[in-house]
């Protein structure tokens, strides 16, 4: 039964397997020990975060935002079994592209992550590292330190970490936020103008804004 | 080039006196005094008055250690900012009127540039990220395309500040990361507290006030509690330095500022980069925490990429962003 598995990834809190699912190719998820932190700590935050990362994949798959489809879930090891996406990640894509795909690409991020907040899911860390361009549509990754919840104040701060990352990743193209939020607000339920109020008191909140 | 650099960007008064050696740095002099308050945190113009009480003293001092006269010296630097507005003035006010005595160009610096700088000079890695830790600062920076960008940073206070403010709480005397550190190290059980982190950011506000709760329930040890908070704390530091070192696929890891004196940090942060195979670096002890020598170490960075400054434009920058800066030497 034993079949060999290649690391294809290492994350900073996982290892990502190439595997096999029955008759499917698969990847393994393995959240491996730290050893830089305390045993209870360690254990702890693995098992919480393999475990809320599942849910919030199938609820997130549930409401038509694309994620890789769940094969299996091992809390004991911290491991998740997910269909394996032969894409691109979107950080490797999205400065090497035209402005008129980049908006496209981005109003799509938008939708997407209007879609999780509709149901009150949190990513907890919406990066262009964590997306994947497979078939056309762009599939969410990495729900690890993501919740539940349905205050603006957990919406808000989600949308600050992509903010974030557009700063510091995809800096020469400083529209693409923008982009973002157009997509967020024409599939929010809710009024997205007190989301993007709270993004603002977020940054005011940090040092030196 | 020989520089001298003068500190002032909160409590700490620094002069250091830096040269260049074959495009490393190598440091002649660094001599800092910090102000101790009477009693809570820091007070800015308290902070102040005592930057400019010992400034003059500290500037022959650190000419007479270096062992140089004053006409060896070809540049002056000044923490231009962030940091708290009357000590920033201080410094710079200092700083110009050294300039003007000695007729020699003057540069304001950025205090977290100068950080990550002081430590390529000195440790000898060359790409890092850099976790910045200290009082007012948590931060992880890496260079990308021109300028050092923050990936990850504290969404409320920093980590020192946090450290202080239960310090304060349980009745210890500013700074107190040390003082928590000795009781840490006495701490056997594991109380669980908040750990927050939000993408590759961290928050501590909600660990603090847990802590702070548990403590004046006085139903814990104390030297437990603070082993938690320095278990928790660091593990949500280290685990955002990985993920920016992931993000950013750098396999260097530099500490600095002043709570990267901690041996516990330290180790874990140490134990991270050995488990990814990545190099880890820091710098001495005197080279961590604020200083004048990093600020006189980057002065010569900038004027030998081009920086000049003309007197009018030595002002100060409370908000001064590590990504403000154009990184003209890289």
């Amino acid at each position: 039964m034993a079949v060999k598995k290649k690391i294809i990834y290492r994350g900073a809190e996982a290892e990502i397997l190439l595997s096999k699912y029955l008759n499917y190719k698969a990847i393994e998820k393995r959240r491996i020990e730290k050893k830089y932190r305390i045993k209870e700590l360690d254990h702890k935050l693995r098992a919480i975060r393999t475990k809320e990362e599942a849910k919030l994949m199938i609820e997130a798959r549930k409401n038509g935002v694309p994620v890789p489809i769940i094969y299996d879930v091992d809390l004991k090891n911290c491991t998740i079994t997910m269909e394996y996406l032969q894409g691109k990640k979107l950080k490797d894509i999205l400065n090497n592209v035209s402005e008129k795909e980049r908006k496209k690409l981005c109003k799509m991020i938008g939708e997407n992550i209007a879609k999780l907040h509709n149901n009150n899911i949190i990513h907890g860390d919406i990066t262009t590292s964590n997306m994947i361009l497979f078939n056309g549509k762009i599939h969410f990754i990495d729900f690890g330190l993501g919740e539940l919840n349905s205050e603006i104040e957990a919406k808000g701060t989600d949308l600050h970490v992509l903010m974030e990352a557009f700063e510091a990743t995809h800096f020469k193209h400083p529209k693409c936020f923008q982009y973002v939020l157009q997509g967020y607000q024409s599939k929010l339920k809710d009024d997205a103008k007190q989301v993007i109020k709270k993004i603002e008191e977020i940054v005011k909140r940090g040092r030196y804004r | 080039m020989i520089c001298l650099g003068i500190e002032g960007t909160a409590h700490t008064i620094g002069v250091g006196i830096a040269e260049d050696v074959n495009e490393k740095c190598k440091v002649l002099a660094n001599i800092i005094k910090m102000y101790q308050p009477k009693e809570g945190g820091i007070h800015p113009r308290e902070a102040a008055n005592h930057h400019a009480t010992f400034i003059g003293d500290l500037i022959i001092k650190a000419i007479e250690t270096a062992k140089i006269d004053k006409k060896d010296i070809d540049l002056i630097a000044f923490s231009k900012g962030p940091g708290l507005g009357p000590c920033l003035r201080t410094a710079a006010t200092a700083a110009r009127a050294l300039s003007l005595t000695l007729n020699k160009s003057i540069v304001g610096v950025n205090h977290c540039v100068a950080h990550i700088e002081i430590g390529r000079g000195t440790t000898g890695c060359r790409d890092p990220v850099l976790l910045y830790v200290s009082g007012a600062n948590t931060q992880t920076i890496a260079f990308a395309e021109g300028k050092y960008r923050v990936f990850g940073e504290t969404l409320d206070i920093g980590i020192g500040n946090m450290l202080d403010k239960f310090g304060r709480t349980i009745g210890l005397e500013f700074p107190c990361g040390p003082k928590i550190e000795k009781l840490a190290e006495k701490g056997k059980k594991y109380i669980d507290l908040p750990y927050s982190i939000k993408g590759m950011d961290v928050a501590f506000s909600g660990l603090l006030t847990a802590a702070e709760n548990i403590a004046r329930d006085k139903k814990q040890r104390l030297e437990d509690i603070c082993y938690s908070i320095q278990e928790t704390a660091f593990a949500a530091l280290t685990e955002i330095t990985e993920r920016a070192m992931a993000h950013t696929e750098k396999n260097e890891v530099l500490l600095g500022g002043g709570v990267a004196c901690n041996k516990r940090l330290r180790e874990m942060v140490k134990t991270m980069a050995k488990e990814r195979g990545a190099k880890f670096y820091v710098p001495r002890n005197n080279l961590c925490v604020d200083n004048g020598a990093m600020i006189a170490w980057n002065g010569i960075l900038m004027y030998q990429s081009g920086t000049k400054m003309s007197i009018k434009e030595t002002t100060i920058d409370q908000k001064y962003r590590t990504d403000m800066v154009d990184v003209k030497w890289r």
